[in-house]
């Protein structure tokens, strides 16, 4: 499979394309970007933005404790770290009488000191700096392949819960009478976020991985007057600015994360000129 | 939260085809009451669901349910017909309609006259057409027992009537067991079958005739509000005939205590 993508990209008249890690790079970019896309959509309607950019930001203690662990690729502290937070934020939200927001707040500022006080140790920080960019020209073919499974798993649950979320996000007590247990699939959701999130962040960097995640999803919702044409303007959004940074960073010599997150604000800036009324 | 019951000792029968309406000042607990039918305040006692043929039923009755405000988004990017489906299927919304979806809730809207705006979005409908369509959601499938919390909040006269006609025709075609929580007396007098005037717990329970020349009213509701003439009891006697006649299909005892 491989062979064939680099067969059919390399024989692309541009410059970038006969470099092997720019055809990863640019797999990588169509798999990523139109997931996190796919996500952000709910993200957004369901209000989880500060949620899942406090996730985004937790992981550094993910990455953290990996290191300790002498992990050399913290992929799993980072999916463990993510999901157990997930799972102390819904727990806090029911217990606690603070809002919402300030449990989330809460919970992201104690795992950004824990994972930088473990990380600076002996003043090391600055190997771990790639986490906070990103570098997606350093993916290679078996964390693409990882990527596929974490969408394998996120396209199962979207098609078995996707309603659920939704109507959850919609009104809570038009989805109660309708017999949907909304704590459990919120719950399923915000670890399928989690789950993304973390998969994603050594790509796209933590600083930015938020903006990738809503930005696609915003613009859509300057386009769209349904929920298809919402996730399908979100995804082609993705795709376009995706493939747009990637090439852009390539020409700037600019990190690859940031520069997609550009071109989707770029995006969203052009969808305010054609938004419906 | 404290523990605190805020409505208590209610022990009342619905019959089907039957619309009643809960009046009580504010904070009477009268959305309290129907969130206790649906089971989401925590409450003692139980609602019991029995059928025509006597026996139980399994189970909760299917309940249809209008939230009192359905607070959304005004520019989300969800239209009537992805409300219809992500309620009726499990098939994701984005995939596209099912086609026995699609026809089910268009019959239902043209019911209550809203079907030309099924691909309209949610935040583009006007007050009185968003509740219309949330009465067909509720709808579809048919439910027992359908609870209305002031349906008609923030509507103008000419829609609030519509919504009226629509929903007592409705109680009829469907033999539904409908309950609703008004605000509007005259409305009320104009449409209710049986009147529940509540405050904490039932202080009056009857039809129109009676509950709105009991003196009660006046001392619960205070001295300003205008009473409107209680509609002929004729009215009623063909309706306490049909009851008979349809029985106990969806009698159901109401939780005695709740604490939210």
């Amino acid at each position: 499979m491989m062979e064939l993508w680099h067969n059919v990209i390399g024989r692309l008249p541009f410059d970038w394309a006969q470099y092997a890690f720019m055809h990863n790079a640019l797999l990588a970019v169509i798999i990523i970007t139109p997931l996190l896309a796919l996500l952000g959509c709910m993200v957004i309607s369901n209000q989880m933005t500060f949620f899942s950019d406090a996730i985004g930001h937790a992981t550094l203690a993910g990455i953290a404790l990996g290191a300790i662990m002498g992990m050399n690729d913290p992929f799993w502290a980072m999916i463990i770290f993510a999901a157990m937070l997930t799972l102390a934020v819904t727990f806090l939200r029911r217990l606690s009488t603070a809002p919402s927001d300030a449990v989330i707040g809460l919970v992201m500022a104690f795992a950004v000191a824990l994972g930088v006080v473990l990380l600076s140790r002996g003043g090391g920080f600055a190997r771990y700096s790639k986490y906070l960019i990103g570098d997606i020209l350093t993916i290679m073919p078996p964390e693409i392949f990882r990527m596929l499974l974490v969408v394998a798993a996120v396209a199962v649950i979207w098609t078995l819960l996707f309603n659920s979320i939704f109507l959850a996000g919609l009104n809570r007590s038009l989805a109660r009478s309708r017999g949907l247990n909304i704590w459990p699939t919120e719950t399923v959701f915000a670890l399928l976020v989690a789950l993304v999130v973390a998969t994603t962040i050594p790509w796209i960097g933590l600083l930015v991985i938020n903006s990738m995640l809503i930005l696609p999803a915003i613009a859509a919702r300057n386009l769209a007057q349904s929920m298809r044409g919402y996730i399908f303007w979100s995804i082609g959004l993705a795709l376009v600015s995706g493939a747009a940074g990637l090439l852009s960073s390539y020409y700037l010599g600019t990190a690859t994360g940031a520069t997609i997150v550009l071109c989707a604000f770029a995006c969203f800036v052009a969808t305010l000129v054609f938004r419906k009324r | 939260m404290g523990g605190k019951a805020v409505i208590e000792k209610i022990n009342l029968h619905i019959h089907c085809g039957e619309l009643t309406v809960i009046i009580g000042p504010n904070g009477a607990g009268k959305t309290t009451l129907l969130k206790a039918i649906l089971g989401e305040v925590p409450h003692i006692g139980k609602l019991q669901f029995a059928r025509s043929d006597r026996k139980e039923a399994r189970g909760r009755p299917k309940i249809g349910y209008v939230p009192q405000r359905f607070e959304i988004d005004a520019h989300a990017p969800v239209s009537v017909m992805d409300l219809f489906s992500a309620t009726l299927a499990k098939w994701p919304v984005w995939f596209g309609h099912r086609r026995k979806i699609t026809e089910a809730a268009l019959k239902m809207l043209a019911q209550v006259q809203v079907a030309h705006l099924a691909d309209e979005r949610l935040g583009k409908l006007s007050t009185g057409q968003l509740q219309r369509v949330l009465l067909a959601l509720a709808l579809t499938p048919a439910p027992d027992i359908l609870l209305l919390d002031e349906p008609t909040a923030g509507m103008d006269p000419a829609g609030a009537a519509l919504f009226y006609d629509i929903i007592s025709k409705l109680r009829h075609d469907y033999d539904l067991s409908i309950i609703l929580v008004s605000h509007e007396l005259p409305v009320v007098a104009q449409f209710a079958d049986r009147i529940l005037l509540l405050n904490r717990t039932v202080l009056c329970d009857g039809p129109p005739h009676q509950v709105l020349s009991n003196k009660l009213l006046v001392e619960t509701l205070g001295n300003d509000v205008i009473i409107p003439a209680p509609p002929a009891e004729e009215r009623f006697t063909a309706h306490n005939r049909r009851r008979q006649e349809c029985d106990t299909r969806s009698a159901t005892g109401l939780p005695q205590r709740s604490t939210p």
